[in-house]
């Protein structure tokens, strides 16, 4: 550092007095009106420490002089929205399901308040649009487990199936024939290929579908009726229409009869309130196959 | 500014007539005309500042026909702007009955008789390429007169610079008060002066948030402190800025900021009619005395005496009589103030004039000047003008009122039911852009054997469905499409929904596919 203040030769400017290999550092200081923006954002800095919350503390923080907070705004923004949705949502909360199919704004205020309702709770079984999936029931065709019509949705979504909840839907499990012995392999092979008949399915040629049906009346009757179109009481599945809740091929059916089946959905009471379940049920009815 | 040696710089060169605007010119030579003078422009100093300090301009009170076309332009203009909002357009009872109205929180557009969706937006496009090639044409006729007579800067600046001549006393009376020192007197005329500019300027704003609510209504909201706090924040704004524009840097805009200038300069050519000083006839100047007794002894004297009118007149600065200019905003103000100085010396008016330079040159060499205004390139400005405003009238003449779009289900594609029917779900939305409900009848085509149903909505036989849509709205519904048809593996057929009013029989058609397993 050089003690008194050079003048470099060339531009006439003063320089720093640093000096590097020969080489001198010119001093150019910041334009004034630069430097005086930099103090005034300073300054300008500690105004948001007195509104804001800044810093932190032992245990807590400064919260600022008017005790600002993004939870609290977002909670604020959240009620707002509620206070702006509150009229259509305590007509969903008074209006009887069928009231609620009825009136075209109703129906799609609660479709829309159930979409990501549906999304957030039924979409990991049922699948984004409620197509299912292998032993999760397709909501969007006509086929109902446990009933289709408004209230038989609402009860099921309620109360789940075997979920344990007081009021759950119910029924005998599909009893694992082959795991206890009841019936042997070749037995329940040609019981699968009378049940694909009777459902209008192809079926091996060679099978003796008379014997499967004397197996079929003589184990299969009880719940699923000699008719084979089930009960929706007991939920049990209709046998002869279209639609499989696993699959409609020889070895599913073959799995089923062996291990026996016994499908749950959880009860959604305690979980979700009641408006919500209401426009849960009329979103699901409405996806294609509900029932009058 | 820095001088480059482009041509921007002729312009300036031929700016200096009137040193002080453009300090960078002070060396340049004066030209006669304002052509190519790059040759004369000397190699930038180090020493030239970057920056030209801005000098306050007085423009002086002038009468003639220049001034009385924009006196009667800004009457209209503004009075348009001002009360346009309060104009009513009676559509009945289902839409507002404001005749210029923008409704963004429902997304449309009213202007008279013509409403416009959201959707329906490109139909700006047309408007903009319109008001973009009428730019072109008209500085193809005489130059920039769209900057001296009908620019918003301009209307604004010539109303706030009349208020300006009116408290602080025209050119001559304001240059000298502002030399003297502040008294109550003068104080009291600025602040009058900013007072009446800012009742303005809160005017303008306020016309402006009238444009996008109903406007007797938002008046009593405005006034009784219950209209929306984003109404109050636009005024505040519009209020500034005109103030700030119009009262504060006013030529600073044309000269600085306005891009126009700069186009228009590339798109002229030698033959739109500008403001030209006549030097043919002007040319030499001398006092009135000295020209007369010039011209007493045979000698060669010019019509221009020097009296700088045209120069004190002009609202950006210049000095017309250097050719033409970036500055020039092509207003006519110094024909009329040169007028009033001929008149008064007993020369022939229009030594300053909407000229060419060619006519100037003809005249020189004694030829006839002419005035071509029908060229090549007007007449194509016009043809275009002409095309888009075809285009859009069509368009408009055969605007849909009713209008479907279709989305297909993403999950799932094809649901299977219960006796084996392939049924696809559609979102579909029915658009109704008349001012009264309609009953479309909904119908698909494409499949031999169908069966469609809208939820909600009670069908006639899965052949047709009913679907009410209030005047001027969109209404979504689930379709379901459902077939037994027996379809090939992974097909995919292609549908028609079709919507039909059957009050006025107009039909709207959307595709879709119909996919199965």
């Amino acid at each position: 550092m050089a003690d008194k203040q050079e003048t470099d030769a060339v531009t006439g400017t003063v320089t720093t007095g640093h000096v590097w290999d020969d080489i001198r550092e010119l001093n150019t200081p910041l334009p004034r009106w630069w430097l005086w923006l930099f103090y005034a954002t300073i300054v300008w800095s500690i105004g948001y420490w007195i509104v804001y919350p800044s810093w932190p503390l032992v245990s807590s923080y400064t919260t600022g002089a008017f005790n600002w907070s993004s939870r609290e705004a977002v909670v604020t923004d959240l009620d707002a929205l509620k206070a702006q949705r509150a009229p259509m949502v305590s007509r969903l909360a008074t209006a009887s399901l069928q009231q609620i199919v009825a009136d075209p704004q109703l129906l799609e205020f609660a479709r829309a308040q159930a979409r990501p309702a549906f999304g957030e709770n039924c979409a990991p079984c049922h699948g984004a649009g409620g197509g299912g999936a292998k032993g999760y029931p397709n909501l969007n065709d006509n086929d109902w487990i446990w009933g289709g019509k408004l209230d038989d949705i609402a009860d099921t979504i309620r109360h789940g199936v075997r979920s344990g909840d007081s009021k759950s839907r119910l029924g005998p499990p599909m009893p694992d024939f082959g795991r206890d012995g009841r019936l042997k392999r070749a037995e329940i092979e040609t019981v699968a290929d009378y049940v694909r008949s009777a459902a209008g399915l192809a079926t091996d040629p060679k099978a003796d579908l008379a014997a499967g049906k004397a197996i079929f009346m003589q184990n299969c009757t009880v719940c699923h009726g000699e008719n084979g179109k089930g009960n929706r009481d007991l939920g049990v599945p209709d046998l002869t229409d279209a639609i499989w809740v696993y699959g409609s091929d020889k070895a599913t059916i073959v799995e089923g009869i062996w291990n026996g089946r016994a499908g749950m959905m959880p009860a959604w009471a305690g979980r979700l309130d009641e408006t919500t379940i209401k426009a849960l049920a009329v979103f699901v009815h409405t996806l294609g196959g509900g029932e009058k | 500014m820095r001088p480059s040696g482009d041509g921007a710089v002729a312009f300036h060169a031929a700016q200096a007539g009137e040193p002080g605007l453009f300090k960078l010119v002070k060396d340049a030579q004066v030209l006669p005309s304002g052509t190519s003078a790059t040759s004369n422009v000397p190699e930038p100093d180090d020493d030239i500042p970057l920056y030209a300090a801005r000098r306050h301009i007085y423009p002086q009170r002038v009468h003639g026909t220049y001034r009385r076309i924009k006196w009667i332009v800004l009457y209209l203009t503004l009075g348009i702007y001002y009360l346009l909002p309060f104009v009513r357009w009676d559509r009945g009872p289902n839409a507002p009955s404001q005749a210029v109205l923008v409704d963004l929180a429902n997304g449309r557009f009213y202007f008279f008789f013509i409403e416009i969706w959201p959707q329906e937006v490109y139909y700006l496009t047309g408007l903009l390429i319109i008001a973009a090639v009428a730019l072109f044409l008209m500085n193809a006729v005489a130059g920039r007169i769209w900057c001296g007579y009908l620019c918003p800067q301009t209307v604004w600046t010539d109303l706030f610079q009349a208020i300006e001549r009116w408290t602080e006393g025209d050119r001559r009376e304001h240059m000298l008060r502002e030399r003297q020192p502040w008294t109550l007197a003068r104080l009291g005329r600025t602040g009058f002066k900013h007072f009446l500019w800012l009742m303005v300027a809160w005017w303008t704003g306020g016309a402006w948030v009238l444009y996008f609510a109903d406007a007797p209504t938002l008046v009593k909201d405005l006034a009784t402190f219950q209209a929306p706090f984003v109404a109050y924040a636009w005024i505040g704004i519009l209020t500034f800025t005109t103030y700030a524009l119009a009262g504060h840097m006013r030529e600073q805009v044309c000269l600085y900021m306005c891009p126009w200038p700069r186009i228009q300069a590339a798109l002229t050519d030698e033959h739109a009619l500008n403001v030209t000083y006549r030097y043919d006839r002007g040319e030499p100047r001398a006092s009135v005395k000295k020209s007369e007794a010039l011209r007493q002894q045979g000698q060669p004297a010019g019509d221009c005496v020097d009296c700088y009118q045209c120069v004190h007149a002009c609202p950006t600065g210049v000095d017309i009589r250097g050719g033409s200019n970036l500055g020039c905003i092509q207003c006519g103000l110094c024909i009329d103030a040169c007028d009033a100085v001929m008149a008064k010396i007993g020369r022939p008016q229009r030594l300053i004039a909407y000229d060419t330079d060619i006519n100037i040159k003809r005249r020189q060499s004694g030829e006839q000047p002419f005035v071509r205004i029908v060229r090549a390139r007007t007449v194509l400005y016009v043809a275009i003008i002409a095309i888009v405003a075809a285009v859009m009238l069509y368009t408009l003449a055969t605007r849909r009122t009713e209008s479907i779009s279709v989305i297909h289900d993403r999950n799932p594609i094809f649901v299977r039911l219960a006796d084996g029917e392939l049924r696809n779900g559609f979102t579909v939305h029915i658009l109704n852009k008349l001012l009264q409900t309609r009953d479309f009848v909904l119908s698909v085509e494409g499949l031999s054997d169908v069966d469609l149903r809208v939820s909600g909505i009670e069908g006639n036989n899965g052949r047709t469905v009913v679907v009410p849509v209030g005047p001027d709205q969109t209404r979504e519904v689930r379709v379901l499409v459902s077939t037994y048809q027996t379809l090939p593996p992974a097909a995919s057929i292609a549908l028609t929904f079709r919507i039909t009013d059957p009050a006025t029989g107009r039909q709207a058609t959307a595709v879709d596919r119909f996919r199965g397993p």
